[in-house]
């Protein structure tokens, strides 16, 4: 049995020991990599990231798909903007109310995607697409195409106040982190997102209402994109369209290189922040060792492949479509 | 002609095959029988090609062979007939035929349709069956596709010079009698052109069929045995290891039902195309049993009282009260479990562990607004594995690597933890070795002696007699006839029958 143990001990670890390995290479080939400023330039970066692919995370243990993240996200940072500034502009004043209403609106627009899903049984994929433009299309709307600027000083201590080095915000991403892996381990939406991705006849057949669990998958998942335009939009002071830009590919392929399966029923949240650390180290480090922008973009495609490579049991799988 | 030589399979912590010799000769049939996770499955492996072999020798016409693929074991005249189905349920017979031999068929890229026709109807007439090579494979039935699946791997005559040998795994799973009786004559018609290794869950047709009987246990062949020789009860020791209860149904812990307590009553219930007209009676601690051939109605019926399908007309009432709703939801919660036959699909989550399996349909139970105590979870989990003798490391083990026996077993605590009392058993014993269909028995005796109705559509007639209180015998979507089957004057096989067809 050791030598099963030791492989499947290997796979699962597998993504935490090519974090440390990017680390080490980085360190060694620039000694500045090695710094706590750098890291936690590295955190801050991947604080928005983190929760999308949070949110993503769920979605893809269910064996779904959700590619809406960037419509939500622009949809959720105007929609704060635009209420936070019209409540007073100022955290401490009645304007906090727009925190909780962002997350509300993430949760409704992941209730509408999920529904569509759902109802009129449209596979996840091309729902969550749609659905993706329909929110750049209201963003637009809401904005004209114009930057609404968020400059409560309060609001941006996210960023500019730090706790050992660190920006505040990153405490509180790793806070939602744990709320996450509180849904995912200790509560009946948790466990049912596992029993749809593992077996949907069965979960079925065990009186578990599937469509149920979908659309409530799709609300969490929500919130989650809500909470990454919070840290976004706190992050550049800036509420626009462009928001959620990028941020589909990077969530993706933080879940897939973290070692979540594509067609559900594992992996988790741990999983999601490992392979967005990796992400962002890399990113990071092509910068202080000095490749050019359009490089990265290139190596972490690159990686995608190589991490669904890696992770895919190909015995049990002859064929993928 | 064919031979293995102290073959070995070894994998991480299993030694799947210890220093197997098997041989089969020119136009033999050889029987291959075990218990689940004998070996079985990894001997057939080997020999078409899917695995290879650690140690030992593999040989072809005296000539050392080693198979990388089954591609390499058909080119020496090896074909496998699957017991899961293969085809390719939305191509043609014909393209199912020859599916991955094309070529011979294509002039400059272009499929000859009619060649390839007239080649298939060649193969078919083989396994004489009369079908358009051009039909669409997921209009056949059963028994045809097992056919066509014959026909595939008989076209290796065509292909390969030399000898055939060809794997039957479980090809009378899904037949009934009569087609077991063609399939059985064309394998003896076939003998002339290849030999042919059976393998079978059902010993009775594989001393029927076969000349010799290899038996295999815990990775080894115990016994070779010529089948004028056999008879099924020293096989079924040599399988298990020691003697089969004689009581084997358990008939002297029946015990009679609690007639007063109606759980289930089902009143002149129909659904158009399926069955008509169905009334019956559950009682507390009775176990019903419907009888009847493959699309008869049981299956549907059982789906309509767990909720899965809507009755057309009638009326479905559980422990006096009619059901308005109908889904699988409102039957778990009125304590209706459904124990289906696909253990796999509908039975067990696989890559989740013993403890989450068994609490998917009480979450409710075990949560408090929606979080759950995973360590009353837990302790439950232990408690059903002590109680049904479950063979897992622990409650966290992986439901996915159990055995069928052990699966079936977490799927019947699910149910029996949550409280259901009314249990519906669709084939519980279907693919099951010995030992595990007597636990499955024995599980079926202590549920209806704590008051649990038992709804069961059984795996054979005799262990539908041999289990039942009572038995309704369903043809064409309707009961033909009840049977009272009180232990000591139950119904014969024969009764059955000349009510079923």
């Amino acid at each position: 049995m050791s030598q099963v143990m030791s492989r499947e001990n290997l796979q699962k670890w597998a993504p935490v020991l090519v974090l440390i390995a990017l680390i080490l290479f980085f360190s060694i080939a620039n000694p500045n990599f090695m710094s706590v400023r750098n890291f936690a330039r590295i955190a801050m970066a991947a604080t928005p990231a983190l929760m999308i692919s949070i949110g993503i995370t769920f979605i893809i243990i269910m064996g779904s798909i959700d590619l809406s993240m960037e419509g939500a996200v622009a949809v959720c940072a105007v929609v704060f903007a635009t209420l936070f500034l019209s409540l007073g502009g100022a955290l401490d004043s009645w304007a906090w109310v727009a925190l909780p209403a962002t997350l509300v609106v993430g949760a409704c627009f992941g209730l509408v995607n999920g529904l569509v899903h759902v109802k009129l049984k449209i596979p996840s994929f091309m729902a969550s697409l749609s659905m993706g433009f329909v929110g750049i299309g209201l963003s637009l709307l809401m904005t004209g195409g114009d930057r609404i600027r968020v400059e409560d000083p309060l609001f941006r201590s996210l960023l500019t106040e730090r706790v050992l080095n660190f920006p505040l915000m990153v405490y509180f991403a790793g806070l939602a982190l744990l709320v996450a892996w509180f849904i995912q381990s200790r509560t009946r939406i948790g466990r049912n997102f596992y029993a749809v991705g593992g077996g949907e006849e069965l979960a079925h057949a065990s009186g578990l209402n599937v469509n149920r669990v979908r659309v409530l998958g799709f609300m969490i998942a929500g919130a989650f994109y809500a909470l990454g335009a919070l840290f976004a939009v706190a992050r550049i002071g800036i509420a626009e369209t462009a928001t959620g830009y990028n941020l589909m590919f990077i969530s993706i392929t933080s879940v897939v290189v973290g070692g979540t399966a594509l067609w559900g029923g594992t992996g988790g949240v741990w999983n999601s922040l490992v392979g967005v650390l990796i992400v962002n180290v890399i990113a990071n480090g092509m910068i202080v060792i000095g490749l050019p922008r359009y490089v990265q973009d290139g190596v972490l495609g690159v990686l995608v492949i190589l991490a669904v490579y890696l992770s895919t049991d190909r015995k049990s799988l002859a064929f993928v479509k | 002609m064919f031979e293995l030589q102290k073959v070995d399979k070894i994998f991480p912590g299993v030694h799947a095959l210890k220093a197997v010799d098997f041989e089969i000769k020119r136009g033999e049939i050889v029987g291959l029988v075990g218990e689940n996770g004998a070996g079985k499955s990894t001997l057939m492996k080997v020999i078409y090609g899917a695995y290879q072999h650690d140690g030992g020798q593999v040989f072809v016409d005296g000539k050392t062979v080693r198979f990388h693929n089954p591609r390499q074991a058909m080119d020496m005249g090896v074909g496998m007939v699957f017991q899961e189905q293969s085809l390719i349920p939305n191509l043609t017979v014909m393209e199912n035929i020859f599916l991955g031999f094309e070529k011979q068929f294509v002039n400059f890229g272009v499929i000859d349709w009619k060649k390839m026709a007239e080649a298939a109807r060649h193969q078919l007439k083989k396994v004489k069956l009369d079908i358009s090579p051009s039909t669409t494979t997921s209009q056949l039935s059963f028994a045809q596709r097992q056919l066509v699946e014959l026909a595939k791997v008989l076209t290796l005559e065509e292909r390969v010079q030399g000898d055939l040998v060809i794997l039957l795994d479980e090809p009378t799973s899904v037949l009934a009698k009569d087609e077991i009786k063609l399939l059985f004559e064309l394998v003896r018609d076939l003998r002339s052109r290849a030999s042919f290794i059976f393998v079978s869950h059902r010993l009775d047709e594989v001393i029927d069929l076969s000349d010799r009987i290899y038996v295999l246990k815990d990775g080894e062949v115990v016994d070779v045995v010529n089948a004028d020789e056999a008879d099924v009860d020293s096989i079924q020791r040599e399988m298990v290891g020691r003697n089969i209860n004689k009581e084997y149904y358990r008939e002297e812990q029946q015990k009679p039902y609690d007639d007063t307590k109606v759980l289930l009553e089902l009143e002149s219930v129909g659904n158009s195309g399926k069955y008509r007209d169905i009334s019956l009676k559950l009682h507390a601690g009775e176990v019903l049993c419907l009888v009847g051939t493959e699309g008869s109605g049981r299956e549907a019926i059982l789906r309509t009282i767990y909720g899965l399908q809507r009755p057309e007309s009638g009326s479905v009432s559980i422990k006096g009260q009619a059901l308005k709703g109908f889904s699988a939801k409102c039957g778990v919660e009125k304590g209706v479990a459904y124990v289906p036959r696909e253990r796999k699909i509908e039975g067990i989550v696989g890559g989740m562990t013993v403890f989450e399996n068994m609490t998917l349909s009480q979450m409710g139970n075990y949560s408090r607004a929606g979080v759950l105590d995973v360590r009353h979870e837990r302790a439950l989990a232990r408690e059903w594995i002590e109680k049904l003798s479950i063979k897992a490391s622990s409650e966290n083990a992986d439901c996915g690597n159990l055995s069928g026996g052990n699966q079936q077993k977490v799927v019947l605590a699910k149910w029996r933890s949550g409280g259901s009392d009314i249990i519906l058993l669709d084939h519980p014993t279907r693919g099951l070795d010995i030992g595990a269909k007597e636990d499955v028995y024995d599980m079926v005796r202590d549920m209806s002696a704590a008051g649990i109705g038992i709804i069961l559509v059984a795996d054979t007639l005799e262990e539908a007699i041999g289990l039942s209180h009572t038995i309704a015998v369903v043809k064409d979507g309707e009961i033909q006839k009840w049977f009272d089957c009180k232990p000591g004057c139950k119904p014969s096989l024969y009764d059955l029958i000349h009510y079923m067809i």
